[in-house]
């Protein structure tokens, strides 16, 4: 298979984690001090960095057939949960993911937040939120990038992908020093998730020992179905909406526009 | 034994997550894939199908009763 789709989803993937943590890591240095902000993203790159170094190599070691078996199954199911959220997000289900929205919050969170310190970090506070947000948004790259590197034999490539994703929304976060909110978060999580759905669906059934006809052309059919069944599934909740709306003239005036209307539920994490 | 128990909700909300019936429907999918090629069915299209499927029953689910 060519390098290349690996490389882009695995880019695109880490592209939108890395935007998130770079939010976090904003509000806790903007708000609080740079110094335990810094401390907390360096242990948390540690940990990640401990994570592929043992699973990466383990990883390879593993014949394809059940590796794809088990990372097929993993990508087929973390990516119906994307899939599924952005749909909802698209349709007006759920609360668009709003860089800016979430930076406000984790300051006013950060502006109340006593000032604690705990051996050599001066603010536990800062340190603890840049801390996870890193390590949580850097455990999806990590899990993206290795589950699709190890299911082409081609961890180095996916490296690539993660690495310059990560670099690249650090240089402009530290170039614009505020959350990255004219990033196309939204669209680009449907598109993450609808490769991760078709790479599990692909390797999954491959894994279960199917063979694909046309091998790894056939990517080229599940992709695309993929994505029409999702734009298909937006389509009919909006429709739904909209039905439901002309029916309840009460809700009519609230649910106008195309932001989320009542139904709408607040974003839950960083999927 | 609480540390345990958090280490592994962690990890079943992040594979996981809101719903657990499309886990379910995927792996089922994936052990019918499997049994169907032993005898010799190339049910390559199985997976697929399950997993659209499994998409629009766990949209319907989100979004039964919640339409403005």
């Amino acid at each position: 298979m060519n390098a290349l789709p690996l490389v882009l989803t695995v880019f695109v993937a880490c592209a939108v984690e890395a935007v998130e943590a770079l939010t976090i890591v904003l509000a806790a240095g903007l708000t609080r001090e740079w110094r335990s902000t810094f401390q907390g993203m360096a242990v948390a790159l540690v940990v990640l960095a401990g994570v592929v170094a043992i699973v990466g190599p383990a990883l390879t070691l593993v014949p394809l057939q059940p590796l794809r078996l088990v990372v097929g199954a993993l990508l087929a199911v973390f990516g119906l949960q994307w899939l599924r959220k952005a749909v909802l997000r698209a349709s007006g289900y759920k609360e668009l993911h709003d860089e800016t929205g979430i930076f406000a919050r984790q300051v006013a969170a950060a502006k109340t937040a006593g000032e604690v310190r705990r051996g050599r970090v001066s603010d536990w506070y800062a340190f603890t939120l840049s801390f996870k947000g890193v390590l949580l948004e850097g455990l999806e790259v990590v899990f993206i990038a290795l589950t699709f590197g190890a299911s082409q034999h081609s961890i180095g490539w996916a490296a690539v992908g993660a690495v310059s994703a990560v670099v690249l929304v650090a240089a402009v976060g530290v170039a614009v020093r505020a959350p990255l909110a004219r990033v196309p978060e939204n669209s680009m999580k449907f598109a993450v998730g609808v490769m991760l759905t078709s790479f599990g669906v692909f390797w999954g059934a491959e894994g279960a020992g199917a063979a694909w006809p046309g091998n790894d052309a056939a990517l080229l059919v599940i992709v695309p179905l993929t994505l029409l069944m999702a734009l298909g599934y937006v389509a009919l909740l909006r429709r739904a909406r909209q039905v439901a709306a002309g029916a309840s003239p009460v809700a009519v005036g609230a649910s106008a526009g195309s932001g989320p209307g009542p139904a709408a539920r607040p974003e839950e994490d960083g999927r | 034994m609480k540390r345990i128990r958090a280490f592994g909700a962690f990890w079943y909300d992040f594979v996981i997550g809101d719903d657990w019936r499309g886990a379910a429907v995927v792996a089922a999918a994936i052990a019918v894939t499997a049994v169907l090629v032993a005898a010799g069915v190339n049910a390559w299209w199985l997976l697929p199908v399950s997993v659209l499927a499994a998409l629009g029953w766990s949209l319907r689910r989100a979004t039964a009763g919640k339409a403005p």
